[in-house]
């Protein structure tokens, strides 16, 4: 049954305001204790809530790792896909019902290793979709294992001595690719990540958030930072146990953004710009007959693109 | 000193002044629903509350955690500002605003 | 603006054709990436479907491309794609999400010779084992071989016909000959054009259960954007496609997965046969290779050797049952192809050694001589 089903549990007497947009009979999710997904998936819901974008409406689609188990708990139209070829599943979701808003909840690994050429390439055309990157530094389903996103010197399964390749900046690389809405926030700056999720789905274009988010057994243990809590500690206050603090700036030049250990991260929103979707330059561009049968949504594309 | 007699309690806060409409304010309240079997006993909630009402029990879930559990005599602590149901990744905390 | 069904008397290369039986068939979205030899599949749909109010969109690879008419096909979008081996190799793994969430779509491989970049604009058949047992796992799909542009056309809407209504994707294993072809194809009235659609859900949201089949292992499939919330992965998942990583789960749905065509192989199955009522030598072959071989046929039938042509029209499921009857009345079989011997595996499984069995490999690269299978066959006859 896809209705919301309540596990009739001792404790469950409290029903939690995300119940009605969770697969309930699937929780407690498989996520660590200390494992910042499932803030993010509240992120998500509250965003949508806020965006007031109607259940019928909302399409999630994740791909391979922690972050791909994230589709299947929302009470919705969800697909979780392979690994790397979530963005590529979304675009074709996208195209084909326009009046949905697509969204694609995936981890730094299957976004921007496997999955990279989809990023830049959805990037690039302006698909309307919604990319939330949840960023751990490593694969975590797996076992913890050194990634695109995996600071220089950083501890993981296969980097035993330190991370020695240059990490992704992710902001910078989506802000180059030509997404029209660039932000990074941490799982413990939740207001301003729900808020700023709210603003990508309702942003027409392709918008990327990233979402820095403590991972205590792959990450945390390895680089000897501790639990969950004290990876959120250090977003708080530090960052491999040096000062400064991380920074906060709107509109900040997303080339500074890196991510080193021993220096603050940039959070804030990035780009916010506007530009015509694919499906707008579609429209303009190529011929298509009066008479044939448009939706609203399509028949609005149309007149904003030949407007 | 007028102003710490405003606040119902101490706070971090200093002002230099007494802002404008403190008066008219009112402090929102709230109450904490704790759904046990869903703790995973991250302390996410009991960090980041900024008036310290959570704190660990020794009450184990069917899991295995130690859930988290309201702090005696600080239940009407709560400001409502839902920190904590927000950044539960487990969804197994919510925060009911209290009218009145 | 031209239409959707193109009625009349064309004269157009097989892959072309493929496209139109596709556009006539519904389908309205397609992800391709350019690969000869099925370029011109990717050229005549990108300037198409805009006139059918279709879209198109090139991917940034066959990988892409395969995800995006998946997703495409589960927004509730007739989709196809297209491409030759290097491209097919790439969208195995998205052929097996497929199967494992049952979307259906049609994937057209213009076979040309391997391994690797192999002969990029020259013929071959070496992909048919690779439809069958490519993607990991197991599974079973649909594969069509068709053998003139004309049956690009028609088979392009039979492909769609069995993907809708088994929610597979279902291929059509083409090969450069007959991609590159031109000939007559007659488009038939709209009206002529037999179109099964996708079994919906009949119940209410809150009864649907995605992955519960009905009697004929099918389970009615609900679209994004319907309100019936459908949760899909491609992980093993239960009925109602929550992921369930256990024998149990496993148990129930992949025998499923492959029971659901073979429970229904009889109604799939479709072969052609030539001069087979009195035949003592049965010549198997598919696609280009048994256009070739007509030739062999009637040269062996000139020396009073009583050969017949069974062609393959749908590879997989294998015509196992007629092949296995075929066994029981005729001298022997001589498999033709252009690879160093695929399909023959299958023939030799069916015949199960009471007959002889003769490969007869071609390399790829040009068409197969008739010559050589003929010898083949006077070789048997004796």
């Amino acid at each position: 049954m896809s209705a919301p089903f309540v596990d009739k549990l001792e404790g469950l007497e409290d029903v939690h305001p995300a119940d009605k947009w969770l697969r309930t009979d699937m929780l407690p999710h498989i996520w660590c204790p200390g494992c910042g997904l499932g803030i993010v998936l509240n992120a998500y819901i509250k965003a949508a809530e806020k965006a007031q974008i109607p259940r019928e409406k909302r399409v999630v689609v994740s791909g391979i790792g922690c972050s791909g188990r994230a589709a299947g708990y929302l009470n919705q139209d969800s697909y979780h896909t392979t690994h790397g070829r979530s963005i590529a599943f979304a675009t074709g979701i996208k195209i084909a019902r326009p009046d949905l808003n697509v969204a694609v909840i995936s981890g730094d690994g299957d976004l921007f290793a496997i999955g990279g050429n989809h990023f830049i390439h959805a990037a690039r055309r302006n698909m309307d979709i919604k990319v939330i990157c949840v960023n751990n530094f490593n694969y975590g389903m797996t076992g913890g294992q050194g990634g695109p996103t995996t600071p220089i010197g950083a501890k993981t399964t296969t980097t035993p001595y330190g991370g020695f390749e240059h990490p992704f900046n992710l902001p910078w690389l989506a802000a180059t690719c030509g997404a029209v809405y660039v932000a990074r926030w941490t799982t413990l700056d939740s207001r301003r990540l729900r808020d700023s999720i709210a603003e990508a789905l309702t942003k027409k274009g392709f918008a990327f958030v990233e979402v820095i988010s403590p991972c205590p057994i792959g990450f945390g243990r390895p680089n000897k930072i501790g639990s969950g809590l004290d990876e959120m500690k250090m977003y708080m206050d530090k960052w491999d146990l040096k000062p400064p603090n991380w920074i906060t700036q709107e509109g900040s030049n997303p080339r500074e953004a890196d991510i080193t250990l021993g220096k603050p991260i940039v959070v804030g929103k990035f780009v916010d710009i506007d530009k015509p979707t694919f499906l707008d330059l579609y429209w303009k561009i190529l011929p298509h007959k009066e008479e044939t049968p448009l939706n609203d949504v399509e028949k609005k594309q149309v007149a904003g693109a030949k407007a | 000193m007028v102003l710490e007699k405003a606040l119902p309690e101490q706070t971090h806060a200093r002002y230099w002044r007494k802002p404008l409409d403190i008066d008219s304010q009112k402090i929102p309240r709230g109450k904490v629903h704790i759904i046990d079997v869903r703790c995973k006993e991250c302390g996410f909630c009991i960090e980041f509350c900024p008036k310290d009402v959570l704190e660990k029990s020794d009450k184990y879930n069917r899991k295995g955690y130690n859930v988290v559990r309201v702090v005696k005599g600080r239940e009407d602590m709560c400001v409502a500002c839902k920190h904590c149901e927000d950044i539960c990744p487990e969804f197994a905390l919510w925060i009911e605003e209290v009218k009145g | 603006m031209r239409g959707a069904v193109l009625t009349g008397a064309h004269f157009m290369n097989g892959d072309i054709a493929a496209a139109e039986g596709a556009i006539a068939a519904g389908c309205r979205f397609f992800a391709g990436y350019p690969i000869t030899p099925a370029t011109e599949v990717t050229e005549r749909m990108a300037e198409r479907l805009p006139e059918v109010n279709g879209r198109y969109i090139q991917m940034e690879d066959e990988i892409g491309s395969m995800a995006a008419i998946l997703g495409a096909s589960a927004a509730g979008m007739k989709s196809m794609t297209s491409t030759s081996g290097p491209g097919f190799s790439l969208m195995m793994e998205n052929i097996g999400l497929g199967a494992m969430m049952e979307i259906p779509c049609v994937v057209l491989d213009v076979q040309r010779g391997g391994p690797s970049t192999g002969l990029p604009t020259l013929v071959a058949q070496q992909d048919m084992m690779q439809a069958r047992w490519g993607s990991h796992g197991d599974y079973a799909l649909v594969a069509y071989c068709p053998n003139s542009p004309q049956e690009m056309f028609n088979l392009a809407i039979q492909a769609f016909n069995t993907a809708e209504k088994y929610r597979i994707p279902a291929l059509i294993m083409a090969d450069e000959s007959i991609g590159h072809m031109t000939e007559k194809v007659v488009i038939p009235e709209q009206g002529a054009i037999h179109l099964v659609g996708r079994k919906k859900p009949t119940v209410p949201p809150e009864q649907y259960v995605p992955f519960r089949p009905d009697e004929d292992l099918i389970p009615p499939m609900a679209l994004a954007g319907e309100g019936y919330f459908v949760r899909m992965t491609g992980l093993t998942h239960d009925e109602y496609g929550r992921p369930a990583i256990n024998l149990d789960a496993q148990t129930k749905l992949i025998p499923r997965l492959t029971e659901k065509i073979h429970k229904h192989a009889s109604d799939i199955i479709e072969y052609e046969e030539m001069q087979m009522e009195d035949a003592d030598v049965v010549v198997v072959a598919y696609g280009i290779t048994s256009r070739c071989v007509r030739r062999s046929v009637e040269l062996a039938r000139k020396d009073g050797v009583r050969a017949g042509l069974f062609r393959l029209i749908t590879a997989w499921p294998f015509p196992e049952k007629k092949v296995k009857e075929l066994a029981s009345r005729v001298k022997a079989f001589v498999v033709p192809e252009i690879n160093l011997g695929q399909m023959v595996l299958e023939v030799e499984r069916a015949v199960a050694g009471r007959v002889p069995v003769r490969s007869v490999t071609y390399h790829g690269g040009g068409l197969p001589s008739p010559e050589l299978t003929y010898k083949t066959i006077i070789e048997v006859a004796k």
